[in-house]
């Protein structure tokens, strides 16, 4: 489309080579990872240990499956619930309380604008301080509890999605709100009942990249929320390196379990997340 | 001063009725402030409350229960002691390595990704799945495939006869191998902000070009190139923020070993707070905070403004 430029026939073998150049490149760079993760988790803890790249001679996938659900007593099992729970959790609270901001941010124009959207810049930007998080956390009895991780992960997220919200709601007329205020609906209904609903496809980007980003978070759970108890599945893959040893089966076997439901999230929602990751690109 | 002394008391009575009215409006207004309440209490309490505490508490020695003030004491550790001082070097080493590759490579395939090919949306699906992958997995994968002597790696080369390094065995190379893996995973996104830029622009420049007698080369140098910078921005900005803050795959990979030679900050934090000194943990912290800010803030308003000069 771009730089092939030439004569047709030159066009042609530069579809097919550079196609399959590049199926070969990626192939290589790419997929042998993962094939090494699948292969890895079908293996013998023997064979597996000799971290060989390689056909297993016997498949052991369902053994290790079995396996790995009933170590340490259901931990994974625990620490999916976790996970769901936490990722469900955050991400509804954030998009209800950053489409709030992002609305009233783009519809209103008061002196505080300049104000609130540095503070969205700088949540962007500003790594979170993580002792004194966990002081406050503390000393709302909230440190070590799923509930605060929930609020943690919505406060450090809610940067981006209000960013989004706001250069969605630009696009919808205000010609719609008044004509829902003069049918007499208070500023509850007009959001809820009028803008909500038209933030549809905004809405599914927001929650699939943020789904995205707190199922796999790791560095938040391992300060705010440590301990057996309350693992979420990114933990299990960490304290399972430590426990399992060089039972690699085991651990690649964990890996390939919790990459699985990202996997199908982006099979389904392949065009918002790309949408996602891709806004602001063009506006710079 | 004298002028301006006379006006200021004349003003009083003036302003009363419109603070009235706008107060009034804003009881009225459809879109009302207290929508902003409930992300402002979660995003106060939770971000802006601990990140100004931050700058206290680095100044203490602290165990969570109570804080001494030590002045600056932390901060003089920090710069004094080679292996924390280390991290902010590796910090930048990181963030600039991961940055720069995913600059290029990502715009190297974008261009391709976006030319007339077989297979085009198969390409670009696997290119980005690695996003997607958490970087503890990523990390524990790089792990084994990187061992220095049965790894997958290190067997492919010494199929070609090079004897390979220990990737991340050797501190001289550990904190680039880290860097390797972390544009392995992440090249992926900036490939997809390129291939949005790219598909932006107007198919009548490329004919033009084409029509003046430009090459495939010349073409992508003076119209593609240069059309790319509102995109070339966010992806510098963006990986330079990631990279800064880097810990997971770090943390998964190395540890931030062999011994301290690829300790970055967020990892230094880590270990800082593991080890109980809550207030050098704080202080590396704010270290990361002050590092982000000069680097991201001025660079955002360079590249922005470069912008509008064009």
């Amino acid at each position: 489309m771009t730089t092939a430029a030439g004569t047709p026939k030159l066009n042609r073998t530069y579809k097919w080579v550079g196609g399959l150049l590049g199926i070969v490149v990626t192939t290589v760079v790419f997929i042998v990872p993962f094939a090494f993760i699948f292969l890895t988790a079908s293996k013998s803890g023997q064979e597996a240990s000799l971290l060989q790249f390689s056909w297993p001679t016997e498949w052991h996938f369902v053994e290790n499956l079995v396996e790995v659900i009933q170590a340490r007593d259901y931990i994974l099992v625990t620490a999916f619930i976790n996970s769901t729970i936490l990722t469900v959790g955050s991400v509804t609270l954030m998009v209800v309380v950053s489409a709030l901001v992002g609305y009233v941010l783009q519809r209103r124009k008061s002196r505080w604008n300049p104000f609130i959207n540095f503070l969205v810049l700088a949540g962007l930007i500003v790594p979170p301080a993580v002792v004194p998080t966990i002081w406050v956390m503390q000393s709302l009895g909230i440190y070590k509890t799923l509930h605060g991780l929930i609020l943690v992960e919505v406060a450090f997220g809610m940067a981006f999605c209000v960013l989004m919200f706001r250069a969605f709601v630009a696009t919808i007329p205000r010609e719609l709100d008044e004509a829902a205020i003069m049918d007499g609906a208070g500023p509850l209904r007009l959001f809820f009942q009028v803008i909500f609903p038209l933030l549809r496809s905004v809405i599914v980007t927001v929650i699939v990249v943020q789904s995205v980003f707190v199922f796999n978070d790791f560095q938040n759970p391992l300060y705010f929320l440590p301990g057996d108890k309350g693992a979420t599945v990114q933990l299990t893959v960490y304290n399972f390196l430590g426990q399992f040893n060089a039972q690699w089966n085991f651990l690649f076997m964990d890996i390939l379990l919790i990459t699985i439901p990202m996997l199908v999230m982006y099979i389904i929602f392949n065009r918002q997340i790309v949408a996602g990751m891709t806004s602001g690109a063009v506006k710079g | 001063m004298t002028d301006t002394l006379p006006r200021t008391q004349a003003t009083p009575p003036e302003p009363e009725s419109p603070t009235a009215r706008t107060r009034r409006d804003k009881k009225r207004s459809p879109y009302p402030m207290w929508f902003y309440l409930p992300a402002a209490i979660i995003y106060g309490v939770l971000f802006v409350a601990p990140t100004f505490a931050s700058f206290y508490f680095a100044l203490t020695r602290w165990t969570i229960f109570d804080s001494e003030f030590i002045g600056l004491d932390n901060f003089v550790t920090f710069f004094s002691e080679p292996y924390l001082f280390q991290s902010l070097i590796h910090t930048l080493l990181y963030a600039v390595i991961t940055s720069g590759l995913k600059v290029v490579l990502g715009l190297l395939f974008a261009v391709f990704l976006s030319s007339q090919i077989i297979a085009r949306g198969y390409l670009r699906s696997v290119v980005f799945f690695p996003v997607l992958v958490s970087a503890v997995g990523v990390g524990v994968t790089f792990r084994v495939l990187m061992d220095p002597f049965d790894g997958l790696i290190n067997n492919v080369l010494a199929g070609v006869g090079i004897d390979g390094p220990g990737w991340l065995t050797d501190p001289d190379l550990a904190l680039f191998s880290v860097a390797f893996v972390d544009v392995w995973a992440g090249v992926g996104i900036a490939t997809l902000i390129y291939i949005a830029g790219i598909v932006a622009i107007p198919q009548e420049y490329f004919e033009a070009a084409k029509v003046d007698g430009a090459s495939a080369v010349k073409s992508f140098r003076h119209v593609t190139l240069p059309l790319m910078r509102p995109a070339t921005t966010t992806v510098i900005i963006l990986s330079l923020i990631g990279g800064l803050r880097s810990f997971a795959l770090i943390w998964t990979m190395t540890g931030g070993g062999p011994g301290f030679s690829s300790d970055v900050l967020a990892s230094m934090v880590y270990k800082q707070y593991q080890a109980g000194f809550y207030g050098l943990s704080t202080a590396g912290n704010v270290v990361l905070f002050v590092l982000v800010a000069a680097i991201v803030i001025p660079l955002f308003w360079f590249l922005n403004r470069k912008e509008v000069d064009r």
